[in-house]
Parts: structure tokens; sequence; C-alpha cells
């Protein structure tokens, strides 16, 4: 079982930068080709500064930069054989730019246990800041934990 | 939304059929996001956890709904965007990304449309539901 008194808690922050070949790299493996993504003019065009990062890809940013990617699971005390993906929110409230970088502050939320304890969802919120200081997202991940039964 | 304005409740706006997901596809997802878990691309791992094979990273099936919307509507005009993962994605799914007008908002002084998103494979099952709020 989850111990509840996690939640709250802070998670080691992560730097990560917006790398171009990174991003191409995404980009090729999800059959990204929207020219916004990857042509300065187009992205220009759009309004932005420089190419601009796909709506999901801050939450790879945060995974390739931390030091313990799965660190929230040692913290919630389960293994990467009982977890699902549960949900995934993004706000957007500045451009994320390749050039960019960012600080990531996730924390532990909620932790909510269900149908009788058989699983647990734990959420965790990252508050994303750019080089300037400027809140440019928050991302929120709903985990859940199929706790293991116990006899 | 490319064209129309001001898009009308029950209007569809977002619509994209992608190709099967493959294991090459799981492979280059693990490395493209850093997601390393071995669950989507190391089969005695998945089978050992009680799944019958790999499966998709939800996130790359959301990378997937996120590139069909942004097709649609113009990535500046993105104000937030979350989906539940209904179920797994298997190998093999052909998944159709769709999105609908649910209703007109206004939210930060903004005038928003709120969209209903969903992720169906093949068979007509939904993986992902989602929502995006754009500013119209």
């Amino acid at each position: 079982m989850v111990d509840h008194s996690v939640a709250g808690r802070a998670l080691t922050p992560v730097t990560a930068q917006v790398e171009p070949g990174r991003l191409r790299f995404f980009r090729e493996t999800t059959g990204e080709r929207n020219p916004v993504y990857s042509d300065a003019g187009a992205a220009r065009a759009a309004g932005y500064a420089a190419m601009p990062v796909p709506p999901t890809y801050l939450f790879c940013l945060e995974m390739m930069d931390a030091e313990q990617a799965f660190e929230f699971l040692d913290i919630l005390g389960a293994d990467l054989s009982q977890v699902l993906h549960g949900e995934q929110s993004f706000t957007y409230r500045a451009p994320v730019m390749v050039g960019d970088t960012l600080r990531f502050e996730p924390r532990i939320g909620t932790v909510t246990d269900k149908k009788g304890g058989a699983m647990t969802l734990a959420v965790v919120e990252t508050r994303v800041t750019n080089q300037h200081g400027v809140h440019v997202a928050d991302c929120s991940r709903t985990v859940v934990v199929l706790n293991k039964v116990t006899a | 939304m490319s064209t129309s304005k001001n898009p009308a409740v029950g209007e569809r706006i977002v619509h994209k059929v992608f190709p099967p997901i493959s294991r090459h596809m799981l492979a280059l997802y693990c490395g493209a996001s850093g997601d390393h878990n071995p669950i989507h691309v190391d089969i005695d791992f998945a089978k050992k956890a009680g799944y019958p094979d790999v499966f998709s990273h939800g996130m790359l099936v959301m990378a997937l709904l996120g590139q069909a919307l942004t097709d649609a509507v113009p990535p500046p005009r993105l104000r937030s965007f979350s989906t539940r993962f209904v179920a797994i994605t298997q190998l093999g799914a052909e998944l159709t990304c769709e999105g609908h007008v649910a209703e007109l908002v206004e939210q930060d002084g903004e005038r928003c449309a709120k969209l209903a998103l969903t992720t169906k494979d093949q068979n007509g099952e939904v993986k992902l539901a989602g929502e995006a709020i754009i500013k119209i």
C-alpha cells in the first residue's frame, strides 16, 4: 500500500534544455510533420520567436533530464511492473521553444485509494518555468499503483 | 479550426488516422521520450508483470492525439490539453483521433472552445478520452 503521508512532498527539481536534435528525434518517432515545429520561418509566421515544442513534449523533457526518472516510484513504494499512467494534463501559460532552459519542480499531490485499496491513485504536479523565470506551464500526471495483494 | 473562426458546438474539427503501432515505434519512443520503462519494449519484462506482450506508452498515444490537435488548431491557441488513459493501447493498434466542440466558454477573459477528444483503435475501442481548451 502507498503511504498517504507522502502527499505534498517535493521531488528533486529537473533542469532541461530544449535541444533541436532531441526534438527532431521525437518528431520523427511520432511522424510529426507540421512545419511550425521544424521550420523557423513557419514558427515565426505563427508568432513564435523560435520553433515551439509539440503539446506533450514537456513530459519527455522532464523525464530525459531527471537524474532519477522514476523517483516518484521510490516515494510511492512501487515498482515499474505495478504502475499505469491514469491521466495527464498540461496547462500552457507561455511558449516553450528550442533553445529554452526549463526548470521542472514536481511534487506529490493527492494520494487516494480506490477499489477497497486494490489500487492507489497518486497525482504528481509539476510547475515549469523558463530561463527568464516565466511560468510557462503546469503538468499533472496521475499514476495508478496496482497494489500487491498481501495474504 | 484552421478555417472557421467561430466553431459550432458539435462540429468535428480534429480528425486524423495513424499507421499501426509497431515494436519499432515503441523502441524509438523509449529513446525519444526518456521513458525507459521496459514494459513497453522488453517482452520478457512485460510477461513477468502479467501482460501478454509489450504495449504502447500512454504518452505516445497522447503525442499522436496532440499531433492531430495541432494539425487542426494553431499551437499558439492551445490553452490546455488533458487525457484519461482509458485502456491499454496494444501493438498493431490503428488509432483514429477525433475532436468535437463540446462547448464555448470564457476563460481568463478569452473566448474559448472546449473540445472533447477521443482516440479509438480499429475496433472502435476508446483508448484515450480527453479535453482541450483553445482560444477562438
